[in-house]
């Protein structure tokens, strides 16, 4: 939902973040800061239709404070900065800025009245120069035309204090590294004349040396008197860089200590402390034959390394953080991404292939993104549902559209669909039943190998539940509830003895690690683009695996 | 919620219908303006014998604009089929049936060609096309020395009578042959796009390429189909335009693309894909020669039927979208 981040930027380098705090001065650390309070936001709620993103949220940051914000993937933390950057309306809750009452209705008016977000995903307009990009949307012109004198000005003062080489008023910002590209946008902030600015996840795309370029210059916009709220996984990093340190669980502040107060193990427990709810069935699995055995897999940039043998019958979950590789990973396996090295196989088939090959093979695949790869939304559920496999619906090769249909009903049913017939176009569902419509293609299929990416994200409660549901039932190999296949006689007897189905092997990557600890039998982790070994599901805790995908 | 759903069904059959009746109403007005004998049956089948060109070549389009292309080529196309066809009639001593094919075969290749060059070069269909329009030109002009072919009649045999008016001893064909040809490919491009898997690949490749791949449609191999058909259709529209001047033209319908695209566009279309249907776009084409030819039995000047022809493209597409808007 809230936390959908650009996955093809992977976090670079490893240890990025030796423990010490050097680089920032710890002077300001764990003062007082209530009589400089910048902004301060109270009881901030917000709703996405059935998924509560926010709930009674509340905090605040002075002036030369950098306050941290954690939280694991979707807690709410990208939310809550929408909320006070304007790009969102809070439906609760109100903010102050400086002491006054701040209401802002879009990003513009955040950042006029001094609030400025960096987003992860830079937005420069990458074929025009330094200067354009800092002083766009506000160039000082005179009958509209634009004073470059003063462009050029402004933008010297915003970038000398970072005195970067790279960064020169004419350079172009395609032509800068993704470090120097952040700064632009810092400088942008700053120009505006910006006291705040929220740096949301502003390591995951910069090498080591950008990292500490970076942390020297949020030192030096402290000491300015800026107001930093730092978002990030990487605990180590908040460690270092941070002055206090908020967590968030499920749209809800758990706890915020002063950094010096608070060690990681105890940030770790506030961010995953979460009881397991009775969500979960699982019925006895019986691991069967290998079906999916992948060697030292490697891809263009991600994954780097990654391993693993999946049988029939089995659950296998990858957890990581956002950008770790593990969409890259399942990407590759599909034929959608490039192969570098590694071996692969399949069933009885080795090495790579077409993702058209690979429906051949029995394998399928969930994508993270339902909007934009998962689904044809223009087109019919019928549609959606059938597409991997039109043959099988008509004489000669024919696709008869009553037959799609027939077959789609099947599902709408099963499922739960809700939907007004299989012609009724995806684009009008809601993102449940969307799911479920990406989840009925791979059924249709039939396939062995399910991979799932992301299956439950942005969609309600209960289409998860039946999202688990279906998982252990796929992988037990009790199909109640699921039509056979190909029975398409009108009889409610079974037509042999064979009721239940082989399971199937299903791999999954999943951000929410409670549900990785609830739906699977192994889990292993990816992080920076290397998987790391399997565990077995009763042999580790939420902990150790976030510990693990922090890359501790 | 049971009166709920009917009423939706009409909703949605009128929405279906919608190129229809737009025809209908355009007719009409015509018929209130123009002199009385527009609404005739000669002047019907004159005005189905003038759509037949732009119609065919528009069933192609349709097919390349629902898989999110275009194609700029069909002009040329169409010339380049003109020529081939009098050339193989004067020079090569073909049959009329041989010049015939060997036209669409010609079309059919730059079309292919077309097809090719989008997928293994990965340029968009506009660039490609747009060079492939001048390519296709230049290869006309070349074969014909830069003149027309003149045919000898005597070789000409049934190619002259395509789209003649039909003579009174044949009265039963009702239409002329060409007029039936485009109906009769009309009905199996209709039939193509809903009831195959290419069909239901190119809508899928329209909506959602990257859905389409992951799902394992073999997207280049769909694409250059798609291409070729465009390309053989523009040959087949070249062979109307062929029996119509009986010269090889490799000047003929400069420009005839842009009337072909605005014909899929306003029978409902979508040039970002996924969208576009034949009857739509029969209408579409329809819908301007009842324009050109009422207001050429009005007496309106020419710049005056641009003008309207202009606005009705927009006004089309406007009321499509809006459509869509409330549908969605």
């Amino acid at each position: 939902m809230a936390e959908r981040i650009n996955s093809q930027k992977p976090p670079s380098g490893e240890g990025v973040l030796p423990s010490c705090s050097e680089g920032v001065p710890p002077s300001d650390r764990g003062r007082d800061a209530r009589d400089t309070v910048r902004l301060q936001m109270q009881g901030v709620s917000k709703r996405f239709g059935a998924t509560i993103a926010l709930e009674d949220v509340s905090i605040e940051v002075a002036a030369g404070e950098v306050l941290a914000l954690v939280g694991e993937n979707g807690a709410g933390k990208s939310t809550l900065m929408k909320v006070c950057s304007g790009a969102i309306k809070p439906d609760a809750g109100q903010m102050l800025l400086d002491g006054a009452p701040f209401r802002p209705n879009n990003p513009l008016e955040a950042r006029r009245a001094g609030v400025a977000m960096i987003y992860q995903e830079l937005s420069l307009t990458p074929h025009m120069s330094v200067q354009e990009n800092i002083m766009l949307g506000m160039e000082p012109s005179k009958l509209g035309v634009v004073l470059w004198k003063q462009v050029r000005q402004r933008a010297i003062e915003a970038i000398k204090e970072f005195d970067n080489p790279e960064l020169t008023p004419d350079a172009r910002v395609s032509r800068l590294s993704v470090g120097s590209q952040q700064l632009v946008e810092i400088a942008r902030a700053l120009a505006i004349g910006c006291n705040v600015l929220v740096l949301d996840e502003p390591t995951s795309s910069l090498t080591q040396q950008d990292v500490e370029r970076l942390f020297e210059i949020i030192g030096r916009l402290k000491q300015q008197g800026k107001a930093i709220i730092y978002i990030s996984h990487f605990i180590e990093e908040v460690k270092r860089v941070a002055d206090r340190v908020t967590v968030l669980r499920d749209g809800r502040v758990v706890g915020s200590k002063n950094v010096a107060a608070i060690s990681s193990d105890e940030i770790v427990s506030l961010m995953v402390g979460r009881q397991v709810e009775e969500l979960y069935p699982r019925s006895a699995r019986h691991a069967g034959e290998v079906v999916l055995d992948i060697e030292d897999l490697a891809g263009l940039k991600n994954p780097k390394s990654a391993s693993l043998t999946l049988r029939r019958g089995e659950v296998l979950g990858i957890a990581g953080l956002v950008g770790a590789g593990r969409t890259e990973f399942l990407r590759c396996l599909f034929g959608l991404e490039p192969v570098r090295k590694g071996r692969i196989k399949i069933g009885v088939y080795t090495g790579p292939a077409s993702p058209h090959r690979r429906w051949m093979q029995g394998a399928g695949l969930l994508s993270e993104d339902r909007k934009e790869e998962g689904l044809a939304l223009s087109l019919s559920v019928a549609d959606n549902v059938t597409l991997s496999r039109l043959k099988g619906f008509g004489p000669l090769g024919l696709v008869l559209p009553g037959r799609q249909d027939k077959a789609t009903r099947r599902w709408i049913e099963s499922l739960d669909i809700r939907c007004r017939g299989p012609r009724q176009s995806v684009l009008s569902l809601s993102g449940g039943n969307q799911q479920k419509v990406a989840i009925a293609r791979l059924l249709q299929h039939d396939v062995d190998v399910l991979l799932l990416d992301e299956p439950t994200r942005g969609i309600d409660v209960a289409a998860k539940a039946l999202v688990y549901k279906l998982i252990n039932t796929l992988a037990t190999g009790s199909w109640h509830g699921l039509p056979a296949h190909e029975n398409t006689a009108k009889m409610a007897v079974p037509r042999d003895g064979r009721a239940a189905r082989p399971p199937k092997a299903i791999l999954m990557v999943s951000s929410y690690l409670p549900e990785l600890m609830g739906v699977c039998d192994r889990v292993a982790v990816m992080c920076r683009g290397r998987l790391g070994p399997t565990h077995r599901i009763d042999e580790v805790n939420e902990h150790e695996l976030m510990l693990e995908a922090t890359g501790k | 919620m049971r009166n709920k759903l009917t009423t939706f069904n009409w909703l949605g059959l009128l929405n279906m219908l919608s190129p229809v009746i737009a025809l209908f109403v355009v007719f009409e007005l015509f018929v209130l303006i123009a002199p009385s004998s527009f609404a005739t049956a000669r002047n019907m089948e004159m005005i189905a014998r003038q759509t037949t060109i732009v119609g065919i070549a528009a069933l192609g389009m349709t097919l390349v604009i629902i898989s999110g292309g275009i194609d700029l080529s069909v002009g040329s196309i169409v010339a380049l089929s003109t020529v081939v066809i009098a050339w193989l009639l004067q020079y090569a001593g073909a049959g009329p049936l041989t010049a015939a094919i060997g036209g669409v075969a010609a079309a059919a290749f730059f079309g292919l060609l077309s097809g090719v060059l989008i997928t293994r070069l990965k340029v968009v269909p506009f660039i490609v096309t747009l060079g492939m329009m001048l390519v296709v030109r230049g290869a006309a002009k070349g074969i014909g020395k830069e003149q027309k072919i003149d045919v000898d009649p005597a070789q000409l045999k049934w190619l002259d009578e395509l789209l003649a008016s039909v003579p009174a001893d044949r009265s039963w064909m009702i239409l002329p042959p060409g007029v039936w040809m485009m109906i009769i490919l009309a009905i199996a491009m209709a039939a193509l796009l809903r009831y195959t898997r290419l069909g239901r690949h190119t809508f899928a490749i329209g909506s959602n390429e990257q859905t389409a791949r992951l799902c394992g449609v073999a997207i280049d191999r769909v694409k250059v189909l798609v291409y070729t058909l465009c390309g053989a259709l523009g040959g087949l529209a070249g062979l109307m335009q062929f029996s119509r001047l009986t010269v090889g033209d490799p000047t003929v319908a400069v420009g005839l693309e842009l009337n072909v695209i605005a014909a899929v566009v306003i029978g409902g279309g979508s040039l970002s894909g996924g969208e576009g249907s034949i009857l739509g776009t029969l209408v579409g084409a329809l819908i301007m020669t009842v324009i050109a030819s009422g207001c050429t039995q009005r007496g309106y000047p020419n710049w005056v039927q641009e003008i309207i022809t202009g606005a009705i493209i927009v006004i089309a597409v406007a009321l499509d979208r809006l459509r869509h808007r409330r549908t969605a």
